[in-house]
């Protein structure tokens, strides 16, 4: 059941504050942070009409080669084919349905098609590598795309990210905003990757990494993965501040 | 039982391969009658012009009112067009706009009390490992935002960082309609934006 607040007469729902769950914004092994995290405290802002409220796009958005990143363009594109499937939840266990999940990588080379990329992996004239889906009624979605590659990036000496792909997603209210990256299991780079090692608690790194599922993996075709989100749920706790004034 | 949520990650430098959307600017189309355009700049704590961020508003139709079944009062009619929701990403010199309606009030806490118009903002950007959030509010509802309660709650030095400045007729953006406000958003440093905990 949701959590309940009443707020100027009228009965919303309370998402939980995700405490602990995401890295702090003030992280020393990830450089860009230095002068791009907020100095003063967050200002704690209680949840009202505008916050649990939020975007809820359409199915108008999406077409059928969206999700599959392998038939974008006229030809395959090189690499491992990986099909991608999971569910979109709440934390209190709830599926997420109808939302948008957009989403990013770099092609079988570890290269991105971005202007401002310099890593001199080649491109693939046959993979853009980007996608979106939208969640079902029982909050699945599922893509198909190629295994991304390693890359080099400034950081520090010999930083290479681990493979990934940058995940997006709506979810119903504006506190469920969620921008993240899914990992691949037992990749030898993530212990020493200071963006996946940015989450402080050991068990929530680990559910930024699939899991290879081989009732998912297709004979002669394709690997499978599953990979589960999870969006901040029904708060427990209403704030002392977020009391009505009756 | 809850779950654990899934922490966030950085968008990193690539987000504009996919996040920007051809009429993300837009909240409503640009011929809207009484549509604003709101225009700012990102910076980081050295005052540089961050280009490589992306700004998201969420916000309520003039009427006050959501579109959204948790909003118990359901949309206002007549606001054909309006989604709520706007993204843009930042230039090369660190602007944005987002193309959009004036939203009313909100109800709140007490007999008769209100939110002020304003809209909840979104940041992202590389070296962001989080989102942050702030919220913009209007410079022509000075009582209004005296009233507001999230304001009231905000140190009185470091409340204009959240409220819009109304830009100058002659600095409009030529391609923008109507009245143009500015937003700028400074991570660090001097005038650093206040971000919430949401
Ligand atoms: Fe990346």
């Amino acid at each position: 059941m949701t959590a309940e607040v009443s707020r100027g007469g009228l009965v919303l729902p309370s998402y939980e504050r995700p405490r602990g769950a995401h890295p702090p914004l003030d992280f020393s092994g990830y450089r860009s942070t230095a002068l791009r995290h907020p100095q003063q405290p967050l200002v704690l802002l209680p949840q009202r009409l505008t916050e649990v409220t939020g975007p809820l796009l359409g199915n108008d958005l999406i077409t059928p080669s969206d999700s599959d990143l392998t038939t974008q363009h006229a030809g395959e594109p090189q690499g491992q084919r990986i099909i991608l499937t999971g569910r979109v939840l709440d934390s209190g266990g709830r599926p997420v349905p109808d939302t948008l999940i957009e989403i990013w990588q770099t092609n079988a080379a570890g290269r991105y098609r971005h202007a401002r990329e310099h890593h001199p992996a080649p491109l693939d004239p046959n993979f853009t590598g980007i996608g979106r889906a939208m969640t079902d009624a029982g909050g699945n979605y599922r893509f198909v795309t190629i295994q991304p590659g390693a890359y080099p990036w400034g950081n520090h000496h010999n930083a290479w990210r681990p493979a990934h792909i940058h995940f997006s997603l709506f979810g119903r209210a504006f506190t469920q905003r969620l921008v993240t990256q899914m990992y691949f299991p037992g990749d030898p780079l993530q212990p020493i990757d200071p963006i996946f090692n940015s989450v402080p608690d050991p068990k929530a790194r680990e559910r930024m990494v699939a899991q290879f599922d081989i009732d998912l993996t297709q004979p002669e075709w394709a690997l499978g993965y599953r990979w589960d989100i999870v969006l901040r749920g029904p708060g427990a706790t209403v704030f002392e501040s977020e009391v009505d004034d009756q | 039982m809850t779950e654990g949520l899934t922490p966030s990650q950085t968008v990193g430098p690539f987000f504009a391969m996919r996040l920007p959307w051809p009429d993300g600017p837009f909240v409503v189309p640009e011929d809207t009658p009484g549509a604003i355009t709101i225009v700012g700049r990102m910076y980081d704590g050295a005052g540089n012009v961050i280009p490589d961020g992306l700004v998201e508003t969420w916000q309520a139709d003039p009427a006050g009112r959501f579109a959204h079944p948790d909003d118990p009062r359901g949309p206002a009619a007549g606001y054909r067009g309006f989604r709520g929701f706007g993204r843009c990403p930042t230039a090369v010199d660190g602007s944005f706009r987002i193309i959009t309606l004036k939203p009313g009030p909100l109800p709140a806490d007490g007999a008769g009390a209100a939110e002020a118009p304003h809209l909840d903002v979104s940041v992202f950007c590389r070296g962001l490992l989080d989102r942050v959030v702030t919220r913009l509010y209007f410079p022509d509802e000075q009582a209004a935002n005296e009233a507001d309660p999230v304001l009231a709650s905000i140190d009185e030095a470091r409340r204009p960082t959240l409220i819009a400045t109304a830009e100058p007729a002659d600095l409009a953006d030529p391609a923008g309609p109507g009245t143009v406000l500015r937003f700028d958003i400074r991570l660090q440093g001097d005038g650093e934006t206040v971000f919430f905990d949401v």
